[in-house]
């Protein structure tokens, strides 16, 4: 049964993400998104993450592919491009396709290599189960509200200055007015 | 047969970061190859999906939920992240419509 998750799961991500290289229709490859992310929410449970799987389908697939969405038809570019240009030179895509086949070939030898590694434990992780439904959320608001309380507090900078910057970025100025 | 192998088998941790690795190289990939600015963000939110991804696997497997909370960070950032790019892409694809990633290598307007 769990390998039965794994693998819907991973065939999810996959093809969505390969969807997201190869689409030509902007519109098509932000949808392709929305099949990655929803893997990786399925991926997240299957590994007892509960909260993060919850989080990621309302703030990925619910926000951020949404606001993708919206720039494509605010922009109007929703429709296909030719993929076929090849505006640095034709040997520039064959180079990414082997470059990126050499970080994955990298990326599993190490990952392979690591599995000793894994005998260092920690304090351990609450595992959501009947009786105590929601032990992995108030495991994770203890780490984020006590260990690591200054960094979320400095997440909030973060935010207001993205906010505040996006509306100074996206603002049309006045003299753009005036000369158009 | 097939039902008691697959009962048998075992997603192991090592399954999962293998498969961020996968998500990882799609997305430099899709960096690397395509040239509509808007595509070569997604991937790079496929990249960061690939680290979230190996986060929560180790998460799991060396009991520590250290790794989960990076994970919320992350998202955070990311979002973040993508609110300030897409402001910055709209304001150049304001002035010249379809603007590729080679025709915004001079920071000028």
């Amino acid at each position: 049964m769990e390998l039965f998750v794994f693998v819907c799961a991973a065939l999810m991500v996959l093809v969505g993400a390969l969807g997201v290289v190869l689409r030509s229709n902007p519109v098509h490859a932000a949808l392709s998104m929305i099949l990655t992310l929803f893997g990786i929410a399925v991926l997240f449970v299957s590994r007892e993450a509960n909260f993060l799987a919850a989080v990621q389908v309302i703030v990925y697939a619910g926000a951020i592919v949404v606001l993708f969405l919206f720039v494509i038809m605010l922009l109007g570019v929703d429709r296909a491009e030719d993929l076929r240009t090849e505006p640095l030179g034709r040997i520039q895509r064959p180079l990414a396709v082997i470059l990126g086949l050499g970080v994955f070939a990298v990326l599993t030898t190490a990952v392979v290599r690591a599995r000793e590694s894994f005998r260092f434990k920690g304090d351990g992780v609450q595992v959501a189960n009947l009786q105590d439904p929601d032990g992995n959320i108030r495991q994770i608001a203890r780490s984020i509200f006590g260990d690591y309380v200054v960094a979320f507090e400095l997440t909030s900078v973060l935010l207001i200055v993205a906010v505040v910057g996006t509306v100074v970025l996206a603002r049309r100025r006045k003299s753009d007015r005036t000369s158009a | 047969m097939i039902g008691m192998i697959a009962a048998a088998v075992v997603p192991t941790t090592t399954w999962y970061l293998v498969l961020a690795a996968g998500l990882f190289a799609i997305g430099m990939i899709g960096v690397l190859v395509r040239r509509n600015p808007l595509i070569m963000f997604m991937c790079i939110e496929l990249m960061l999906n690939a680290v979230n991804l190996t986060f929560v696997a180790l998460a799991t497997e060396l009991t520590d939920i250290d790794g989960q909370t990076a994970v919320f960070f992350v998202l955070v950032v990311a979002a973040a992240e993508v609110v300030v790019g897409l402001g910055i892409i709209v304001s150049i694809m304001r002035r010249r419509q379809q603007a590729t990633a080679d025709d915004l290598a001079a920071l000028k307007g």
